[in-house]
Formats: structure tokens, C-alpha cells, sequence
């Protein structure tokens, strides 16, 4: 860890590094598989019946895992996908309604009427906030099982349905115990591969860092809906297995309870992990059998696990088995960027033309945030915004970046208007940012936040990130060379592997610049990315703002420091209550009478 | 036909309103959704029936009883579970131990009182009639609160401090108001209104500890589509949807009429995400 050359960062050597990691956290998943399979050789026939139930469990947790664990949805009541696939299986398997199906034709009609169904819940998290969700996922629980009660020519009401019985060699206790087992095996590791792709790592920056995920062209209903859709499917098919496991299903089988363990299983083995909520699951199926007389407390239990959880260990299981994150870091560490990096990371520069506002002016309510503004950002130069606080810098900043909506005036690259609200645009338009508090997602490795970055730029879909398949392996390849580029260009490569949430404010800063390197930006808008920096590391910073600009980059400083101001920028603006007071090169400012006088002191 | 659907949605929809007047105030002080609120409600009916018809007290008697356990339970869930996450409102974390909080009151009541749904006492011995007790307790109920709580927020000095707290939190504590006090003070309040719901409605509702999940849907509900704080919203929307949810019963059967309410609810949730009073913008960078 001691040399910096720059072997390290060849991309055989990460990619060797990475898949040594890979196979260490292989281990325990291979452990629970042979463990798994070897099961029927010391388990009784109930202990059967349970394992069975943990894994027609595991395959809706695993599901739900990816909207609760990684995109943060706070979906409680997912037992109603479940009651919709057990009874879409059992009913056409029946045939009291259509002609029978075969089983597994049933179970596949299920998946996708799960799929839409799991949608079709799923969507409104894309316009309702957190509680807000939480409830109407909710009322879906209550009124399915409503629906199943009532509607007796389909149902059978409370009278219920037979389930469906998968045909030999699927018919017998253990038979059916290996198809079970085989599809949650077959469901971790495909959640796992989408867990460490770049939509697993959107995901939690929707989770975490929403601003962020936008800034960096991360579309949230797209990447949601596709998550639903998925989520909603694995949820039906466990609820045909369900049926079949439970023989004989009535509109009783399916409690809220049943969805508070699906919940919790995901919270206890902590969120944004794999592992972690596989071990909840199989945790909370096994936890009342081991005494009779905690059966009926079990979901008392479950709801104290949860807010023993919430208050002492937010991180859950997957915290607890994390020893790497437990080691010491050094504690006097440099950031030193190597800006000769910088011509390899950002390419060519591409002559995108200039960013330019014209008459730009918001307001909120009576307060005028900004007031007819004109500015003209050009490639290959520091453009310098400064003024007092409350001046307007950061609020021009979020109109450029979509964030606020300008009342009057045009915002446009090279001529094309930038549409208002529309943030993942500006990264497809390689306009990138910084935030003035850093937006990182924590419980991530620096590495991984800086891949965040370049989530545009992966070529593959979600179902080839699902299935492993190789244009994932390339863009992950990619991807990860890439941001170990960044990470060394902005002086952090020591720390690719460590969590992002053991960084100190200033590494936070420079990990916010690669992750906006990662987009080969043709404009960098960077919001006072010298606060809380050290003289020496603004010294630094400087550098590479300049080495970025000469790569061609356009870049926007917003900044108190104006020694760093004056150091860097080819022109420079100066705003009070939202209008230029001033605009000019540095040395033309530096003299400004008016500029002297309001801002600089003398 | 007409009149039994009037006075039975009016009715319901005062305890609708209720639960959510529980939530406002307890949001107010907090800036917290809890799922406690329709636990609270069926504690008022549970409690209700315990200390009357079971141990047979007299009505007063039961009735302030019931009211201070749905005010023991408020200030529970302000220590338990609200006040260790208000640090880091952001991640949402009081969802989450609200909801634990909340499941544990309903199992416990399941298990230890009953898991069905058992009689309500009659609280008053007056033969059944046209306007009956079950129907006019809840609307008195309602009136009683929000009358109440305008007395207290107008013309009190306490309620000036709640409407400080629930307008800035922080400039509250700065002019050195008992923030902590008074949020707990909320919360019991809070507590009460909700177990008065429950006490009142508890002829309609019967003691049922799955209430709690039902109460917490419908009473957020007036909430969702009032604005959030605003009680008279929440009174005017949670008659609304009592007498929609009554009529939809009479005319197309009870369990379709949950499916309607739940519809229209998500619906114009969808349209108007902040109700149909609408709120302000929050900045998020």
C-alpha cells in the first residue's frame, strides 16, 4: 500500500485485486450453498418443511432486498405480491376458472403478472415521499387480501384454494425442497451480480445521495421501475411455491405479519448488502421453531428486533461482519494529485461550444435569488463566481444544473437550450458537478461512489447485469479502471477500497471531483470546493482546476477563497444580491472600486 | 337508507378525522410521521372495554383511564422512538421504529386481550334510536378537539409554544422555549386525542387490536389530502371519506368499497402529492 507509482494503477493490476475480493466474499454465499444442499442428509421432515420456507422466503426477500436494502424504498407491504402470485398459480393450476395450466406454465403466467403488479405499487415511490409510500404499500396489503375474501368465484373466498403441485421429480417433500432451494440459490446470485453493477451502486445513490444520482445522470423512474418490475416477479413466484409448500391457501395464509418479516429480515441483515438480509431471512424463519412458546410472540419479537436494530446498529448484520471496514486508517494522510493523469482520464477534448446564460433571472416568492444574469462560460477556462453569501452563486449553479427552474431567460450549450428540471440531461450533455456539502452514499467504498459517476457511460441492460452476462463484465471492467484513473488523478487511490463515511471532509471533496471526473466532463461546476481545505491542499486543488481547464473542460468555480479565485480563474463574476457587480479578469476585479469595497474588504 | 349512510360516514369520519389530528400534532412537534397513530385509537376502544365491561368501572372512571394509557403511550413513543432518530431526520429512521413501536402495542394486544374483535360497552343507558350514541359520541368528539385545540393554540401560552416549535424548531430553542417539554407534552396530547377516537368510535369499531393497522391507514389518510398539519383539513377530508366509504359500502359492498377508497386515495395522491391544500418547496441542494 506503500508505493503510488503507477503500476499500481494498471488495470490488471485492480482488476486483479478486485476479483481476489470477489472470491473472499464468495465464501460465505458458497458455504450457505453446500450447507443448502447437503441439508436433507441431517434435517427431519419438519426441519424440511421449514427450510423449504425459508427458501420460497428468500426468493420474495431477495426481490424486495434490491427496492428496501439498496434503493431505500420503504416498502411494508410486499405479502400483497406474494397473495397475488400464490393465488394466480393455484387458480389457473386449478382450473375452476380457465382450462388448467401446468404448473410451471402457471408460475411463469404469475411472474409476469407480479411484474406488473410490482409496478404498479412500486410507482408511486417515484412522486411520494418516504412515509407517504410506506402507508399506501400498506393499504395494498389490506385491500388484496380483501379482494381474495370477496371475490369467492375466483377465491373461493374464505373457503380458499388447493395449491398447485409441481410434478415429480418436484412432487416429493425433498424434491420439492431442491426446486425451492434451486431458485433462491438462482436469486441470490442474480441480485448479487446487480448488487455490484452500476445499477446496484444507482441504487443506493438514489438511496443516499439523490441530488448526486441525478447530477450524475442517473434517470430514478427508469431504474426504479425496472427494480419494481423484478421485485414484483421473484415476489410471485415465491407466492406459487408458497401455495404449494402451504398445500391449501386461504385468504388467512397471507397476514401482515407475513410482510413485517419480509421487512425486517432485510433491515436486521442491513441495507445495501446481500448477505446480510439472506441471513435475516433464514434468521427469522428459523428463530420461533427453536421455542414453542415464542410462536405466537414472533412478530413481537421481530418488531423489538427491529427497533433494537434502528437505535444501536443501523448497519444490521452486514455492519457486524464487515472486519475490514474495523481496521485503522493512517491518520496522517496527503491527498497529492497527479494531474498528468489528467490527459488519459478526459481524452480529447471535444469542442462543445460554451455554456451560456442570457438574462437568467428566479425569484423566490418576494426574495430575487438572481436578476437578469449573463454569463458565458468557455472550454478550456476557470470561470470564477464569487460574492457574498446569499448572492446568488449556488443558486445559478442549480439552474445550470436543473435543480431550480429560471422564470425568465435561456440556459444553453453551444446553442441548445437546457431543458428546466431535467438533470440527468446535463450529464448526458457532460455537465457535471460538486455539491457545497458532499454528496456521498456512506456505506460505499470510495471507489465505488467515483463508479457512481460513470453510470452513463455502461453499455449494458439490466437483465445482462442480472445475468452476468459479458457486456456487464466489460462496462464493469471499464468502469473500475476508469475510477481507479480518477481516484489517482485527484490523489486518492490509497483509499479506493475504504468506506466512504471514514473519510475526512477534505478527502470527501476530492472524491466529489473524481466522481465528476468519471463523465469526461466538457463543463465542471464545482460549488466551494475549497471549503474546509488546508492552504497546501487548496494549493493542489488549484493545479488541478487548471490542469483540468487545459484538458479543455470548461470550469465553473463558485468560491470563498479568493486567493484561489485570483490564482486560477481566466474571468471572473462578481454577484451581489443577484446581479454582476462585476465582471473581468481577475486583475481587472482585484481593482474594481465597487468590488473592492462590498466584497474584498479595504 | 340516505340517513343511516349520513350519519354512519359522518360518524366514521369524525374518528377518520381524529387519527389524523393524532398525527398532525404529534407531526407538528416533531416533524414525524408516526404509525403509532392508529395504535393509539385502538387502545382507546381496547382499553375502553377492559376497564368498563370487563372490570367493570364506572364509565367516568374507564373513560379518563383509557385516555391516560393513550397519553402513557404517546410519551412512550416520543422517548422510545422518536426522539433517539430526530438527529438524522433525512434517513427516515422514525418510520421505522414508529413502526415497531406500533406492531408491538398490536401484538401485545392481541395476544394478552383477545385476537377478536370483543363489545364495547354502552356508555350511556338510553334506548337505541335514529341518532344513536354510536354515532353522535364520535362527532361530539371531534367538535370537543378541534374546538379544544383552537382554544389552546389562540389563546394559551403553551399553545403559542407548540405553533413555535411546529413553525421553526430551532428559532423556537433559540428564544429558549423547553423544545424537549414541550415536544413530549405534544406527544401525550397526541396520545389522548388518539385513545379518544378510539373510546369514542369504539361501538362502531368494536375493541379490535386490528384496528391499529386499519386506523393507521384511514386516519393518514385525511392527512394526505388535507395537508399535513392543517386539522381542519383533515377534518374536512376525513368526513369526506367517511361518508364516500359508507355510501360505497351501502351501494357496491363493503370489501369493493375499501378498493374504491384506496383508488381515489392514490389517485389524487398522484395528481396533488401534497394534498389538496399544497404546501411549499423545500430546497434539497
Amino acid at each position: 500500500m506503500m508505493d503510488t507509482s503507477a503500476a499500481r494503477l494498471r488495470p490488471s493490476r485492480a482488476g486483479v485485486h478486485a476479483s481476489a475480493s470477489t472470491i473472499g466474499a464468495a465464501v460465505p454465499f458458497l458455504t450457505l450453498l453446500l450447507v443448502g444442499v447437503a441439508f436433507p442428509l441431517f434435517g427431519g421432515g419438519y426441519w424440511g418443511v421449514i427450510a423449504t420456507r425459508a427458501c420460497v422466503y428468500w426468493v420474495l426477500v431477495s426481490g424486495l432486498n434490491l427496492v428496501v436494502g439498496f434503493a431505500g424504498q420503504i416498502a411494508i407491504g410486499w405479502v400483497a405480491l406474494l397473495t397475488l402470485g400464490a393465488y394466480t398459480t393455484s387458480v389457473l393450476t386449478a382450473g375452476n376458472v380457465t382450462p388448467a395450466f401446468p404448473p410451471y406454465l402457471a408460475l411463469a403466467i404469475a411472474a409476469v403478472v407480479g411484474a406488473v403488479f410490482g409496478l404498479i405499487i412500486g410507482l408511486p415511490a417515484l412522486r411520494l415521499r418516504t412515509f407517504y409510500f410506506a402507508i399506501t404499500t400498506l393499504g395494498f396489503a389490506t385491500i388484496v387480501t380483501q379482494v381474495a375474501l370477496a371475490w369467492q368465484s375466483v377465491t373461493g373466498g374464505g373457503v380458499g384454494v388447493p395449491g398447485p403441485i409441481f410434478p415429480a421429480p418436484f412432487a416429493s417433500q425433498w424434491g420439492f425442497y431442491y426446486f425451492c432451494f434451486g431458485l433462491a440459490a438462482i436469486c441470490t446470485w442474480m441480485t448479487a451480480n446487480v448488487a455490484a453493477s452500476r445499477f446496484g451502486r444507482a441504487l443506493t445513490a438514489i438511496r443516499d445521495a439523490e441530488v448526486a444520482a441525478e447530477a450524475s445522470g442517473i434517470s430514478k423512474s427508469a431504474l426504479l421501475s425496472t427494480v419494481f418490475l423484478f421485485s414484483g416477479a421473484v415476489a410471485a413466484i415465491a407466492g406459487g411455491l408458497f401455495a404449494a409448500l402451504q398445500s391449501y391457501i386461504t385468504p388467512d395464509a397471507f397476514t401482515l405479519d407475513l410482510s413485517i418479516l419480509f421487512f425486517i429480515s432485510i433491515l436486521i441483515g442491513g441495507r445495501g448488502s446481500v448477505l446480510g438480509p439472506l441471513l435475516g431471512t433464514i434468521l427469522l424463519t428459523a428463530l420461533p421453531e427453536f421455542a414453542a412458546p415464542l410462536v405466537a410472540w414472533s412478530t413481537f419479537l421481530y418488531a423489538v428486533l427491529l427497533l433494537v436494530i434502528v437505535l444501536a446498529i443501523p448497519g444490521g448484520i452486514a455492519e457486524i461482519l464487515d472486519f475490514k471496514n474495523r481496521r485503522p486508517l493512517e491518520s496522517d494522510r496527503a491527498i497529492i494529485p497527479r494531474p498528468d493523469l489528467l490527459a488519459r482520464l478526459l481524452g480529447a477534448p471535444a469542442n462543445a461550444g460554451a455554456l451560456m446564460l442570457e438574462h437568467v433571472a428566479l425569484s423566490f416568492g418576494g426574495v430575487h435569488a438572481i436578476e437578469d444574469l449573463d454569463l458565458e462560460i468557455r472550454p478550456g477556462q476557470v470561470h470564477g463566481l464569487i460574492g457574498p453569501n446569499g448572492s446568488g452563486k449556488t443558486t445559478t449553479l442549480n439552474v445550470i444544473s436543473g435543480f431550480y427552474a429560471q422564470q425568465r431567460g435561456a440556459v444553453s450549450l453551444n446553442g441548445t437550450a437546457l431543458a428546466v428540471f431535467n438533470r440527468p440531461q446535463r450529464a448526458h450533455m457532460r455537465i457535471a458537478r460538486t455539491f457545497q456539502t458532499p454528496r456521498i452514499v456512506g456505506s460505499a467504498s470510495v471507489l465505488q461512489n467515483v463508479m457512481i459517476g460513470g453510470t452513463i457511460d455502461g453499455k449494458g441492460a439490466f437483465v445482462e447485469s442480472l445475468l452476468l452476462l459479458p457486456r456487464h463484465r466489460r462496462d464493469e471492467a471499464m468502469l473500475r479502471d476508469t475510477a481507479m484513473l480518477a481516484l489517482a488523478a485527484v490523489g486518492l487511490e490509497r483509499l479506493a477500497a475504504v468506506r466512504a463515511d471514514r473519510l475526512q471532509h477534505s478527502e470527501l471533496r476530492f472524491t466529489e471531483i473524481a466522481r465528476a471526473l468519471m463523465l469526461r466532463p466538457a463543463f465542471l461546476l464545482l460549488d466551494e470546493p475549497a471549503a474546509g481545505l488546508s492552504a497546501e491542499e487548496i494549493g493542489r486543488l488549484g493545479a488541478l482546476l487548471l490542469t483540468i481547464a487545459r484538458a479543455g473542460t470548461g470550469v465553473l468555480l463558485v468560491e470563498h477563497h479568493a486567493d484561489l479565485v485570483f490564482d486560477i480563474c481566466h474571468h471572473v463574476t462578481v454577484l451581489n444580491l443577484g446581479k454582476v457587480l462585476a465582471a473581468g479578469t481577475p486583475a481587472e476585479i482585484r481593482s474594481h472600486r465597487e468590488v473592492v469595497h462590498a466584497y474584498l474588504g479595504g | 337508507m340516505v340517513e343511516s349512510i349520513v350519519l354512519s360516514g359522518v360518524a366514521i369520519g369524525c374518528i377518520y378525522a381524529l387519527i389524523g389530528i393524532t398525527y398532525n400534532v404529534m407531526f407538528s412537534a416533531s416533524r414525524v410521521f408516526s404509525f403509532t397513530a392508529g395504535t393509539l385509537g385502538m387502545l382507546g376502544g381496547v382499553l375502553g372495554s377492559l376497564f368498563i365491561a370487563r372490570m367493570e368501572m364506572p364509565v367516568a372512571v374507564g373513560f379518563l383511564l383509557a385516555l391516560a394509557g393513550g397519553g402513557v403511550l404517546g410519551i412512550v413513543t416520543e422517548i422510545v422512538a422518536v426522539r433517539p432518530v430526530l438527529r438524522s431526520l433525512d434517513q427516515h429512521l422514525y418510520v421505522l421504529s414508529t413502526l415497531a413501536l406500533a406492531l408491538m402495542v398490536q401484538q401485545f394486544t392481541a395476544i394478552e386481550w383477545s385476537t377478536e374483535p370483543q363489545p364495547f360497552p354502552r356508555l350511556f343507558d338510553i334506548a337505541r334510536g335514529g341518532f344513536d350514541q354510536q354515532f353522535w359520541l364520535p362527532m361530539l368528539a371531534c367538535a370537543v378537539v378541534i374546538a379544544g385545540l383552537d382554544l389552546l393554540y389562540r389563546y394559551t401560552l403553551t399553545g403559542r409554544a407548540f405553533l413555535a416549535i411546529a413553525e421553526d424548531t430551532y428559532a423556537a430553542r433559540a428564544l429558549g422555549l423547553p423544545e424537549r417539554g414541550l415536544r413530549l407534552a405534544s406527544f401525550a396530547l397526541a396520545g389522548v386525542i388518539g385513545a379518544l377516537a378510539g373510546f369514542a368510535g369504539g361501538e362502531m369499531l368494536l375493541a379490535f387490536f386490528a384496528n391499529a393497522p386499519m386506523l393507521t391507514f384511514y386516519g393518514f389518510v385525511p392527512v394526505a389530502l388535507g395537508g399535513m398539519g392543517n386539522n381542519r383539513g383533515a377534518l374536512a377530508a376525513g368526513l369526506l371519506l367517511g361518508l364516500f366509504q359508507q355510501a360505497a359500502n351501502f351501494l357496491v359492498g363493503g370489501i369493493f368499497a375499501s378498493v374504491a377508497v384506496f383508488t381515489v386515495f392514490i389517485i389524487v395522491l398522484l395528481a396533488c402529492p401534497e394534498g389538496l391544500a399544497g404546501a411549499a418547496l423545500q430546497r434539497r441542494v
